[in-house]
């Protein structure tokens, strides 16, 4: 294997599918100091803010969901938020990031607002899709936020196609795709990256790996256990992220994003996170698949707990400036519902609006456009 | 005017266009070096080079991803299927992205993406590459179908197809490629999408059809014409959007009608042409519509079998006369 390009990232031993002892994400074994290497204190405050931002955006969206105001699915990232947070600070403004439909974090780090996130959860004309999309289908075209994808694995030959643009017209962007791991089995990963490494593209790939496909385990589902080692295939570099570690994440991301933009084509990383809550709010956090018991054990791996920890600990955020900041973040939650609350529903006659680039071709674009 | 082939058509649609725009490109399966399974793409790589003329694994699902994505975020591809049937594969990015992106999003992102190739039985290729698979294209909303029957068709239709700001999907006669017909000497014949063209004009009938099938309407014309029947033949040319004023104009012409499509009767484009004339034209009919189709079968493979599936002129001679009630 003297060809395959090598990481200098960390990687774990293969492992085969088996059911796994303990969480699959390792916390780090590094010191206070290594960790924090090279990040400025106001980046890890702004880090913690943002993760704090999406769990109680993500709780108030739950809240919401309970109270009818919000239709539909709605899957949460509560647990997660190490990965789509740090992944999207190792970016450029204008990289481009896309996922699949557990998006709501992604859409807000990337830029979009509480605001205009909480407005298309509850379906309304201030939505950053215009009350079209939802919780699975949000958009923000003027900050690179490429949505919001609901069939599994469905977005990374999409991405595929956005890194073959830059290429194209010569850009120096990064384009970010998550799945999560369950997607991994879908045929359009494998077509995806064997182009992208065939074509040397910059694309990002990243596994959120929560370990369960709704309620599938993903011992259960996959052949292999370790979803870093698929790249193997494609001969495109690896690597495994510690998926409730923020910088962890950062790290990862930026060691990938650096060796797209030299040129030096895609990187495939694993994430091992995990998800505190349901598959979709109308599933239960626990039950056939996993026990309640086990949901408590990994919270003890909190992204949010342990990072808070860790800057307390190196007088970057002290206990105090921390719940003034969730205050704060709780404040724009609340803030973002009421808006949404006060944004009217999408008007009827938008009905045929945004179909096509031309509401009227030679008299009639639709077949059926008739008054019901 | 020059006489050249539906293929030779193509692929001088293609040319221009890309000579026109740099963010054209053409992808799919032996498009480059190949010169494409059916020559379609013939010299392209050679003269754009291998960016925008880019040979592809056998991936349909990635590649037509890839375009949709491409386009979404400002360039404008040409994704070439080797054919329809293969295409199947692709659906998945077809309808749930490239179809759907600029309604999911509010109109935040354009499609500016044609995706071609043949479609329709050829000969003796058996089920699984004998298909005409517009009609299910059709079905979907955000999606513009574009069925050329000729070679100046081809040739405008595609430029206008490229130039689209929505994704377009191009279906080519398989058997068409090598048929020869005059093309307006013009390097910028573009035809407008959903226009469709009367290609005969009589007062007896109206046979409505598009495709490879206007050929065989305008052979069933021509025998009838024999016996004194004059009919129409219109060419429907762009499924979505349809142009339904012309579909009415015919048959308050005529008040006689006959659907054909190469595909299959089930939910197929006759199906929904005949559902527009009885709800909009009912009074004009002096007789119920009548549609030829292939049989509902997958197609076999042997040859007497297969003939006795297709559509074919003396099918279509049969469904005039009970038309006219003769």
């Amino acid at each position: 294997m003297d060809t395959m390009p090598e990481t200098k990232t960390r990687k774990t031993e293969a492992r085969a599918a088996q059911p796994q002892d303990g969480p699959a994400p390792q916390p780090s074994q590094k010191s206070d100091a290594e960790r924090l290497e090279g990040f400025e204190r106001e980046q890890l405050r702004k880090m913690m803010w943002d993760m704090l931002l999406a769990r109680r955006f993500e709780e108030k969206a739950a809240e919401s969901y309970a109270l009818g105001k919000i239709g539909g699915f709605c899957h949460l990232y509560i647990g997660q938020e190490a990965v789509a947070v740090g992944a999207i600070h190792a970016l450029r403004d204008d990289d481009y990031v896309m996922t699949a439909y557990r998006e709501h974090v992604h859409a807000l780090q990337k830029g979009v607002s509480a605001n205009a996130v909480m407005a298309e959860l509850y379906g309304r004309a201030d939505g950053c899709s215009g009350g079209k999309g939802g919780s699975m289908h949000m958009f923000g075209a003027d900050v690179n936020y490429l949505g919001g994808h609901g069939i599994v694995g469905g977005q990374i030959p999409l991405a595929l196609g956005v890194a073959w643009k830059i290429k194209y017209k010569k850009e120096d962007r990064v384009m970010q795709v998550y799945c999560g791991e369950a997607a991994v089995n879908q045929g359009a990963f494998h077509e995806s990256l064997n182009m992208a490494a065939l074509w040397k593209l910059p694309l990002v790939l990243i596994v959120e790996n929560n370990r369960f496909g709704m309620g599938t385990a993903w011992e259960r589902a996959a052949s292999l256990y370790d979803i870093w080692q698929k790249a193997s295939a494609y001969a495109m570099p690896s690597a495994v992220a510690d998926g409730m570690d923020v910088l962890d994440c950062y790290r990862v991301a930026k060691e990938a994003h650096d060796r797209a933009r030299a040129g030096e084509g895609p990187t495939l990383i694993e994430a091992r996170t995990y998800r505190y809550v349901g598959h979709s709010m109308s599933d239960p956090v626990s039950g056939v698949y996993r026990t309640k018991e086990d949901v408590e054990k990994e919270k003890a791996n909190d992204p949010i707990s342990i990072f808070a920890g860790l800057l307390a600990r190196n007088d970057i955020l002290s206990q105090q400036e921390l719940e003034e900041m969730d205050a704060e973040v709780k404040r724009i939650s609340e803030e973002s519902a009421e808006f949404a609350e006060n944004s009217p529903e999408p008007a009827l006659d938008q009905v045929y609006t945004d179909i096509y680039s031309t509401e009227d071709v030679n008299g009639r674009l639709y077949f059926d456009m008739r008054d019901r | 005017m020059a006489v050249i082939t539906y293929r030779e058509a193509l692929n001088a649609a293609l040319a221009e266009e890309m000579e026109r725009d740099p963010d054209v490109f053409l992808m799919g399966e032996e498009v480059g070096v190949y010169n494409g399974a059916y020559k379609v793409s013939k010299g392209l790589l050679d003269r754009f080079g291998e960016m925008r003329v880019v040979d592809t694994p056998i991936t349909e699902l990635g590649f037509a991803g890839l375009g949709v994505g491409a386009a979404m975020t400002g360039i404008r591809p040409v994704i070439e299927f080797m054919t329809w049937n293969f295409a199947i594969l692709a659906f998945d990015q077809i309808f749930n992205s490239a179809a759907k992106l600029r309604s999911m999003s509010a109109g935040q992102f354009k499609m500016p993406i044609t995706f071609r190739g043949p479609t329709g039985a050829a000969l003796q290729l058996a089920a699984q590459h004998s298909q005409s698979l517009e009609s299910q294209v059709a079905h979907y909303p955000g999606i513009k179908v574009v069925v050329p029957g000729t070679p100046a068709d081809a040739k405008g239709l595609l430029k206008a197809s490229i130039r689209d700001d929505d994704p377009v999907a191009f279906f080519e006669g398989e058997m068409l490629y090598n048929l020869k017909g005059e093309v307006p000497d013009d390097d910028d014949l573009v035809i407008p999408l959903g226009v469709a063209d009367l290609k005969r004009e009589g007062g007896d009938v109206s046979i409505i059809t598009h495709g490879k099938m206007v050929h065989t309407a305008l052979q069933a014309a021509a025998q009838l014409e024999k016996d004194g029947i004059q009919a129409d033949v219109l060419d429907l040319r762009t499924l979505r959007p349809l142009d339904t004023d012309a579909i009415l104009a015919t048959v308050a012409k005529t008040n006689r009608v006959v659907l054909v499509e190469e595909g299959w009767p089930y939910g197929g484009i006759t199906a929904t042409v005949a559902a527009l004339i009885q709800e909009e034209a009912f009074d004009h009919l002096d007789a119920p519509v009548l549609r030829l189709t292939q049989a509902d079968v997958p197609m076999p493979y042997a040859k007497g079998l297969e003939r006795a599936v297709k559509p074919t002129a003396e099918l279509l001679i049969e469904k005039v006369n009970r038309v006219l009630y003769r």
